[in-house]
């Protein structure tokens, strides 16, 4: 059989290893240089001096004040390794279990956010590449540019003062209604309360898929295989069919999964401002109440997905370009 | 003259005047107007083959986006073009160019590099009929029925030419234009590269090559027409070309001179670049004959022994 396929799976592997490695250790120390005290934070400076001195020190055994850093981290690891992130200290639950709740409500947002920013940004990029310079381009551009430089949180503010609190079309925050046991939350309201989130993180995301497509797309209409398609005849949706279309797809497709991180990254943002109670809030949360083996496992699940998405781009173009695919094959 | 000759001598393509502007922004917003072609003339007969000759920067390959109507967007082209008698439009030139005008570009980088090589010479056609076609083109070319699957990276440089001329014979030309199809490939080679063109001319189409290789075009083409600096400075069989003394115009016998077997005779100057073109006559300031009338004003073009001429001078150059 293809050595090949097992090779490259072994090396991902390895690469996925090392990541996990170097960020838990970069997160753990910025964890300890932050000038946090997580008695403090999580108690309170009053609550914390009417306490007695054993209460006081049974506090700090529980958030791990007087125990050495590295002892911290190799205990941390050594249960990592075996599959078990440890018990949060701000939910009093497995982290495992947290994560796995938080990951479900942001992966639809994501998810959500991820497809249409890429489907509407392609599509855009492709029209205002096409069409470059005419007004159509000059609308995409301009719409993209003034995208580009919003910040997402100040967008969400702005959704959730528009059709939040002004028009009361969606609801102003969290994910299911107020009020409902948890079994009589249907999925519609689910959907319901993630509109806003998920349309904040698509729209910010569009537009640098759009610049990037628009970019591309220019490059292709300028070349020399596009300028002997028209010479002999191709024009309209053939000549972006056969020509455009499947030459700007194979950027397109690395920088969606690339992507993934923006997303990420923008989500942290927009759920805090809809106090949506996904994987961002729940990094937000650890990072700010002390919360070690949460706040590790958070950026670990994150930078995985990262590194998961890009490496389905690589794998991907290696499928779709046949340069890669025949090109790596021959030799 | 009876109609019938009258038509046969109508030619497949009739360029007349043909001019071509750039216009760029210099400095800031100054607008400078670049004339790359000035005046080009030339005539192609059906089952004739015409060289457009020129050093590398003479403007050639414009001529041939030119008329197949491909131009960037700040370019104008003026001047007439006449297909089969006709004037060719904007409106013509998008409908025939394809089928009945065809051109071969000069290298691979022209074909789509994700499109497989059978479907983009058929221009992803599963008509039966045309892939018959192909298959055909392939036999004749003696290029395997596997070709038909590579991709454009995968072609070997052999492949190349032959690939790209079977891009043409998929269609049914009356005109063939080829732009320097010759470049990179050694002797052998481009001489079969310039061979198949011979045959598509002996086969019955009008065949254009646009060239920088002199000797080439003498050993296949019918027709040369001299381009310099924008200008077609003259048009002449191959056979005038035996001899410096049925040349006409003094460029002609400077090229001839510099050819190998005639001695690597060698003009000083060189070429003028587009923007500080001399006016008169583009060969003007290298010109041994060159009089004040030269520097004045278009050079007329006239017709003389079965060729045409930019000279004012040609009583002189046939006094030799």
């Amino acid at each position: 059989m293809d050595r090949r396929i097992p090779v490259l799976i072994g090396k991902n592997i390895v690469r996925a290893m090392l990541l996990v490695f170097a960020v838990s250790i970069v997160t753990f120390w910025l964890m300890k240089a932050s000038p946090m005290d997580p008695l403090q934070t999580n108690v309170g400076q009053a609550a914390l001096g009417s306490m007695s001195r054993e209460q006081i020190e049974k506090l700090e055994e529980y958030w791990g004040v007087n125990t050495p850093p590295a002892e911290q981290y190799l205990s941390w690891a050594k249960d990592f390794v075996r599959g078990d992130m440890g018990t949060s200290l701000l939910y009093r639950q497995p982290v495992a279990k947290v994560i796995g709740a938080k990951l479900a409500n942001s992966l639809f947002l994501m998810i959500f956010a991820w497809l249409v920013s890429g489907l509407l940004g392609f599509v855009l990029g492709v029209i205002a590449g096409m069409n470059r310079g005419k007004w159509i381009d000059k609308l995409i551009k301009g719409y993209c540019l003034v995208i580009s430089s919003t910040p997402a949180f100040w967008l969400a503010l702005l959704l959730l003062m528009i059709f939040g609190v002004g028009l009361r079309w969606f609801p102003i925050g969290l994910s299911v209604p107020i009020g409902v046991e948890a079994g009589g939350v249907t999925f519609l309201d689910r959907v319901y309360h993630a509109v806003l989130p998920a349309l904040t993180l698509s729209i910010t995301g569009v537009s640098n898929i759009a610049l990037h497509t628009r970019e591309k797309m220019i490059d292709i209409c300028g070349s020399d295989y596009m300028l002997f398609a028209r010479m002999r005849g191709e024009t309209g949706w053939r000549l972006f069919k056969n020509y455009g279309f499947r030459n700007v797809l194979l950027p397109a497709i690395t920088l969606h999964f690339a992507a993934i991180s923006e997303i990420f990254g923008g989500s942290v943002l927009v759920e805090q401002v809809f106090s949506y109670p996904g994987l961002g809030q729940a990094a937000v949360a650890a990072g700010l109440g002390s919360d070690m083996p949460l706040l590790m496992a958070v950026t670990i699940v994150s930078a995985l997905f990262v590194f998961g998405g890009n490496m389905i781009a690589n794998i991907l173009y290696g499928v779709v370009d046949p340069r890669i695919r025949r090109g790596g094959a021959s030799k | 003259m009876s109609e019938k000759k009258k038509t046969e001598q109508t030619p497949i393509l009739k360029i007349e005047h043909m001019n071509i502007t750039f216009t760029q922004y210099d400095r800031g917003m100054r607008q400078t107007e670049l004339p790359v072609i000035r005046n080009l003339d030339v005539e192609v007969h059906a089952g004739e083959m015409v060289a457009v000759v020129g050093s590398s920067g003479s403007g050639k390959s414009l001529l041939a986006h030119g008329v197949m109507g491909v131009l960037p967007y700040n370019a104008s082209m003026g001047g007439r073009i006449l297909y089969c008698g006709e004037e060719l439009t904007k409106q013509r030139i998008e409908r025939l160019r394809g089928n009945e005008i065809v051109l071969v570009p000069q290298s691979i980088a022209y074909l789509n590099p994700l499109m497989k090589i059978g479907s983009q010479i058929c221009k992803g056609s599963k008509d039966e009929k045309v892939k018959r076609k192909l298959r055909d083109i392939f036999a004749r070319y003696s290029l395997k029925p596997e070709v038909e699957e590579l991709y454009p990276f995968e072609l070997s440089g052999g492949m190349n030419r032959r690939i790209l001329i079977s891009t043409a014979l998929i269609e049914e030309p009356k005109l063939v234009i080829a732009d320097e199809p010759t470049p990179g490939l050694d002797l052998k080679m481009a001489k079969r590269a310039m061979e198949h063109f011979r045959e598509l001319a002996d086969m019955g189409a009008g065949v254009l090559v646009i060239t920088h290789d002199l000797e080439l075009a003498l050993e296949t083409a019918d027709r040369i027409a001299v381009f310099y600096a924008g200008t077609t400075l003259e048009e002449a069989t191959v056979s005038d070309f035996e001899r410096e003394e049925t040349l006409r115009h003094p460029y002609s016998k400077a090229l001839w001179r510099a050819m190998p077997k005639n001695g690597f005779g060698f003009v000083s100057g060189e070429q003028p670049y587009v923007k500080d073109l001399p006016g008169g006559c583009p060969f003007a300031p290298r010109c041994g004959r060159c009089t004040e009338e030269c520097r004045k004003g278009e050079i007329p073009s006239r017709e003389i022994r079965g060729g045409r001429v930019r000279c004012l001078h040609l009583e002189e150059s046939f006094a030799e």
